[in-house]
């Protein structure tokens, strides 16, 4: 068992030495465009897909259905994900519309309040990963100040490492975990 | 026999619930300079207890890495009083230390435990001792006789009759457990569906700080073991996080986002009051008193990477500590305070390793993938982590010169964050 860890130990070494600088990040492909339309957080109440349906017999339904936006998967706000590159807080493109969206129906439901919820992969110290996922959090609540949400409307806070959404332990599995989660208060 | 101590064993204050849990089991992995040899000879009349003290003492003895077990079987008579002790026997079997003694039925339902701790070589009584105890206490009264044996023989204190906290996560439940030092006796002290993390003994060892996500979000407690009854510590906008005990146990250091980035504080049991103790706009996190109380040892990646910094309790600028490779956390004071654990990463592999503050070396102790949040064993000479072996977490231990290390591990679960009791002295 010993001789089987030093030889490990040995090929890790080899296999950081080949990897380079050992002060680096381990480089990834952007994580996989995670999450598309699926809804993230609590389970989504079933709403009518906006398939057309072949009319019965039936007079069509004059009133319109409201739908909650931030639950309906044609919206922008039914997404709550942000995702991150390993060790990093900077919200990427991608995510931008998805943050300002958010920004935008906060500021026309100034009484609606949200938590966003930082999350870390694995790796690394669990507190210092709590810290991490705080700054993670930080950084959408930032750009949502910038964009004229009141302070008060938001609460970040961080899960580390301890709620992955992905038990895995590959770099598709740290990927799906370094999260920053939109919650909506009664969520 | 002027060295004979006769002792009565308290009751420790805690109440031993014994729970259904498996026990962590513990075996020698690696290393082990095992320089001590010794035979433990079954103490006479133990037969007649519910268990074997000798058995526990040579476990205890076995498991420190540092000595060596010697048959102590197959005697014609049992030795029991110094006068039939046969050295030439123990020398042939090359014992350096021998222990014998015995158990006896009181009248009340105590026993009368004796033991001796005798030198093979100088054929002297080392040490010996007595206790009156009931049969409750006997797994107690063994860990006694093992610290009793192991100081004499090392010159250091042991920690057998010490405890030791963790987390095991089954699914989706958490567990804070407190079990003996050797694994025995788990019991649970609070059970979650959501995670439970970073527990720290308070310095009196009756009270247990930790982090719980039951509301959603990590909010600081603590919790008395002797009552069960739980309070809140820190629980402001944000995130709470990584209580650590002031040696004096009137001050807890804590993380706190309230005011923005993840900075230390240092809370005020009684009025709970959060004064703010680093001043930075970057991650400031990990904070562990020194044994004197006046300096605190954090992570901060103020300088660009996670770094260990230590500052004064009384505020004042950080002096950083670690500069080789660029993740260096979670940092421990050893007991002595003249050197700090802590994790580093090389090559995305973490270890623990250890750094003397008079010399600034550091020193790699493990060469494991993933271990973490490291917890010294009171007398200095173990460091407990946490650590993964085939996806599964569970707890690991290396002596703190590298050469003795330990594996604990559970029937289930993942085992996780653990932390290391104080030494309680008993009378």
């Amino acid at each position: 068992m010993r001789k089987f860890l030093t030889r490990l130990a040995a090929i890790g070494a080899v296999i950081g030495l080949i990897a380079g600088c050992a002060s680096q990040a381990p480089k990834e492909q952007n994580p996989a465009p995670v999450d598309t339309g699926k809804p993230v957080t609590a389970p989504v109440e079933p709403v009518k897909p906006k398939v057309v349906e072949q009319p019965k017999a039936t007079p069509v339904e004059v009133k319109p259905i409201i739908a909650n936006p931030l639950k309906d998967p044609g919206s922008i706000l039914s997404k709550r994900s942000v995702y991150y590159e390993y060790d990093s807080n900077a919200v990427k493109d991608e995510y931008k519309p998805l943050v300002s969206a958010h920004a935008q129906y906060l500021k026309q439901n100034r009484g609606r309040k949200i938590a966003i919820q930082g999350n870390t992969d694995e790796r690394g110290s669990r507190e210092y990963n709590i810290a991490l996922g705080q700054r993670r959090a930080d950084s959408v609540k930032q750009m949502m100040i910038l964009l004229g949400v009141q302070e008060a409307q938001i609460e970040t806070v961080s899960f580390g490492e301890e709620k992955p959404r992905s038990p895995g332990k590959d770099d598709a599995a740290f990927s799906e975990n370094r999260r920053s989660d939109i919650v909506y208060d009664g969520e | 026999m002027k060295n004979k101590l006769v002792t009565r064993l308290m009751l420790c204050l805690l109440l031993v619930i014994p729970a259904a849990h498996a026990q962590l089991r513990i075996e020698i992995v690696g290393g082990g300079a095992a320089q001590y040899p010794i035979a433990v000879v079954q103490l006479k009349g133990e037969a007649q207890l519910p268990q074997k003290i000798t058995d526990i003492v040579a476990a205890d003895l076995y498991r420190s890495g540092l000595f060596k077990i010697v048959d102590g079987g197959g005697l014609a008579t049992v030795p029991s009083e110094p006068a039939e002790v046969q050295y030439p026997t123990w020398k042939a079997r090359s014992a350096d230390y021998l222990v014998n003694g015995s158990a006896s039925p009181m009248a009340n339902g105590y026993w009368d435990i004796r033991f001796r701790l005798l030198d093979v070589d100088k054929q002297t009584q080392l040490a010996g001792f007595a206790y009156q105890i009931t049969p409750q206490e006997l797994r107690r009264t063994a860990h006694k006789i093992a610290d009793a044996i192991y100081e004499k023989v090392t010159g250091d204190a042991g920690v057998f009759s010490t405890r030791i906290t963790y987390v095991v996560k089954n699914g989706t439940r958490f567990e804070l457990q407190v079990a003996d030092a050797d694994g025995f006796g788990a019991q649970t002290v609070l059970a979650s569906n959501e995670p439970i993390l970073s527990p720290a003994w308070s310095p009196d060892g009756t009270r247990i700080a930790y982090v719980s996500f039951e509301k959603k979000k990590p909010i600081v407690y603590m919790q008395s073991l002797v009552t069960a009854q739980r309070s809140v510590v820190a629980d402001f906008k944000g995130s709470n996080s990584a209580p650590a005990w002031s040696p004096d146990g009137k001050r807890l250091a804590v993380v706190l986002t309230k005011d923005g980035s993840s900075q230390i504080y240092l809370v005020t049991l009684g009025t709970n009051s959060a004064t703010r103790l680093t001043n930075s706009s970057a991650i400031d996190t990990e904070p562990n008193f020194s044994p004197d109380g006046q300096s605190i040892l954090f992570t901060s990646d103020r300088g660009g990477s996670a770094q260990i910094y230590r500052m004064s309790v009384n505020g004042g600028a950080p002096e950083r500590l670690t500069f080789d490779g660029s993740y260096n956390v979670s940092p421990r004071y050893a007991p002595d305070g003249k050197s700090f654990a802590f994790i580093q990463r090389n090559s995305g592999r973490f270890n623990i390793a250890l750094q003397d503050f008079a010399s600034r070396q550091a020193q790699l102790l493990t060469e494991n993938s993933m271990d973490e949040s490291p917890t010294f064993a009171p007398n200095g000479r173990i460091i407990l982590y946490a650590t993964e072996v085939r996806g599964r977490g569970i707890l690991a231990a290396v002596s703190s010169d590298g050469r003795v290390r330990q594996r604990f591990s559970a029937d289930a679960g993942d085992v996780r964050e653990p932390a290391w009791g104080p030494n309680l002295k008993g009378p």
